[in-house]
């Protein structure tokens, strides 16, 4: 794996919802490249027939019921930290241009 | 000196009226002014906490049962929803945030008649190991103000080290408790992962973050964790809390077996090795059988961590949208610029470059490659975690392979910074509890030893690092 190219940064930016300034693309370029260079090491390692572990004390589809429960919390406070608030309801930009 | 003395001694003064527990908020609050220019603190929670004091001299007052922890002064890291001020994660994205909800842990601790009483300082996000990806400002060691107090629950390793408060709570996701509390002098707890709730902290990497308390003396985090620990129906994730609890400490070294982890030995710095070996002599004297083990794959743990962290933290901080909570980009034409401006303004670099090394390792034609093989080679650590403690009740090493590093010196590399966390890392992977515990200094700096128990274990693993605290005094 060699180094990220401009191309691969600004494709990583667009994934994450993220515009990056030219000194950005630059700066993140050498830094990602170098911890990505060190985690290649993992590519060597054996690991045989061993499975991943995704969870580490075992737990495993942990439900509850399914019912509503009065957890004191009132729509004005659900929504004191919306940017953008109509009818108890978020507001947001056009999503179709 | 500490002017607090033990939490159990602090509680008993205020339930048999000795002192109130306002003097005590008071007391903390004085202490937290006075040591300002540290800044360890991002906004205390005076009001609230002067009030809940009130309400619980008038609980004991009028003969009521005010809790285990009545009237003891508590600091949470930012990361804690907790009413009484903002909830920032020392992030630009989240200023303001007014919470319409408490943490689990908050509300558990207050159930008891703990009082939080401010907010401490964290590299935004808990992304980081000296606290100075605050997007606010960095703090100072309490030990030198030239030096990081370690991260990323800086803030709250310097507080209870500068006496602003009995205890503080932090988050540790690959040493971010344990760290700092070397760095800075204290005893930093990271329980098995699932023991205590999460509910109500800001996410960082779910399948590692757990929650710990900081505290002066390792009985003190023994009560705090009491407290604390078990189910919560709003964690999936938590786990039945043991049957003897975690405040009996009453065992003895003798005869335990204890084994000292060679790869963290190998190349280790001299002084901070000197450190480590005087303790393990005293273990010994003390009647501790100490054999040195061998875990092949611990040095590929911070690499496997620098995959598996990142792509957790990249989905989790997905939610940061502009949208529904946190800062909001102005003047945009639609949604898909709303999310891209609000997220850029309101991220710093350390959050940005986390997302993006995320969304490389998951993106699809590379996911097989480093997420997948990452998770394997974790397998492979927690098997020979299993093996080496079929043969040791505990392992022992350092926390931190040097002391407090000055203040810019690892900003402008990453990867360096990084690699602060190697002695800590696996733990986090594993989902064993550790502990750091004072064991002396180098040049004025406190070292930190590191002791680590199998899965559940919490309970005897505290006990050892009892009696290890005593021998080291």
């Amino acid at each position: 794996m060699g180094k990220l190219t401009r191309e691969d940064v600004l494709k990583l930016a667009r994934l994450a919802k993220l515009e990056l300034t030219d000194g950005e693309v630059e700066k993140f370029r050498g830094e990602i490249s170098e911890i990505l260079a060190y985690v290649e090491q993992l590519q060597k390692v054996e690991v045989d027939d061993l499975e991943p572990t995704y969870q580490v004390t075992g737990l495993k589809n942990v439900t509850r019921e399914d019912e509503v429960k009065d957890y004191k919390t009132t729509p004005k406070d659900l929504l004191k930290n919306v940017p953008a608030a109509q009818d108890n309801q978020i507001k947001v930009k056009r999503v179709l241009a | 000196m500490s002017q607090w003395g033990s939490v159990s001694s602090l509680v008993k003064d205020v339930q048999t009226r000795k002192r109130t527990a306002k003097e005590l908020v008071q007391q903390s609050l004085k202490t937290i002014k006075v040591n300002e220019d540290y800044k360890a603190i991002i906004a205390t929670t005076e009001e609230r906490a002067l009030k809940r004091a009130d309400e619980i001299d008038r609980q004991i007052a009028q003969g009521e049962d005010a809790g285990r922890l009545a009237g003891v002064p508590f600091i949470a890291k930012d990361n804690f929803l907790a009413f009484g001020a903002d909830t920032t994660a020392a992030s630009n994205i989240l200023k303001g945030f007014d919470t319409p909800y408490q943490a689990t842990a908050i509300e558990r601790l207050e159930a008891e008649g703990a009082i939080c009483v401010a907010k401490a300082n964290l590299d935004a996000f808990a992304h980081g190991s000296s606290t100075e990806n605050s997007d606010f400002f960095a703090t100072h060691n309490p030990h030198d103000k030239t030096r990081v107090p370690g991260g990323s629950s800086g803030g709250s390793a310097a507080a209870v080290v500068l006496d602003m408060a009995p205890f503080a709570l932090g988050t540790d996701t690959g040493g971010s408790i344990r760290l700092p509390a070397a760095f800075c002098g204290a005893v930093g707890y990271k329980p098995t992962y699932g023991l205590v709730s999460r509910y109500g902290v800001i996410a960082m990497a779910s399948s590692t973050d757990v929650i710990g308390p900081l505290t002066r003396s390792v009985e003190d985090a023994a009560l705090v964790l009491d407290v604390m620990a078990g189910k919560d129906e709003f964690d999936s994730t938590t786990i039945e809390r043991g049957k003897e609890g975690y405040t009996d400490l009453a065992g003895n070294l003798k005869g335990k077996k204890i084994g000292l982890i060679k790869e963290y030995f190998d190349g280790l710095d001299e002084d901070v090795k000197k450190v480590i070996d005087a303790a393990t002599i005293k273990l010994k004297k003390a009647g501790a059988e100490v054999v040195e083990v061998s875990m092949p794959s611990l040095p590929l743990a911070l690499a496997v961590y620098y995959i598996i962290c990142p792509a957790e933290v990249s989905s989790n901080l997905s939610r940061y949208d502009g949208q529904r909570f946190g800062f909001s980009a102005k003047d945009v034409k639609d949604i898909d610029e709303s999310y891209k401006k609000s997220r850029s303004q309101g991220f710093g670099s350390e959050a940005k470059r986390r997302i993006m090394i995320g969304a490389y390792v998951l993106s699809s034609g590379y996911y097989d490659a480093y997420y997948k093989r990452a998770q394997t080679v974790r397998t492979k650590l927690i098997n020979e975690f299993k093996e080496a403690f079929s043969n040791v009740d505990f392992l022992l090493g350092p926390t931190a392979p040097s002391t407090a590093f000055k203040i810019g010196q690892n900003t402008d590399d990453p990867l360096k910074m990084y690699l602060t966390d190697i002695m800590t890392v696996a733990v986090n992977l594993v989902g064993v509890p550790a502990i750091s515990v004072p064991a002396g200094e180098i040049s004025g700096l406190p070292v930190g030893l590191q002791l680590i128990a199998p899965q559940k274990k919490d309970r005897e693993l505290l006990e050892m690092a009892d009696k290890t605290e005593e021998l080291l005094k």
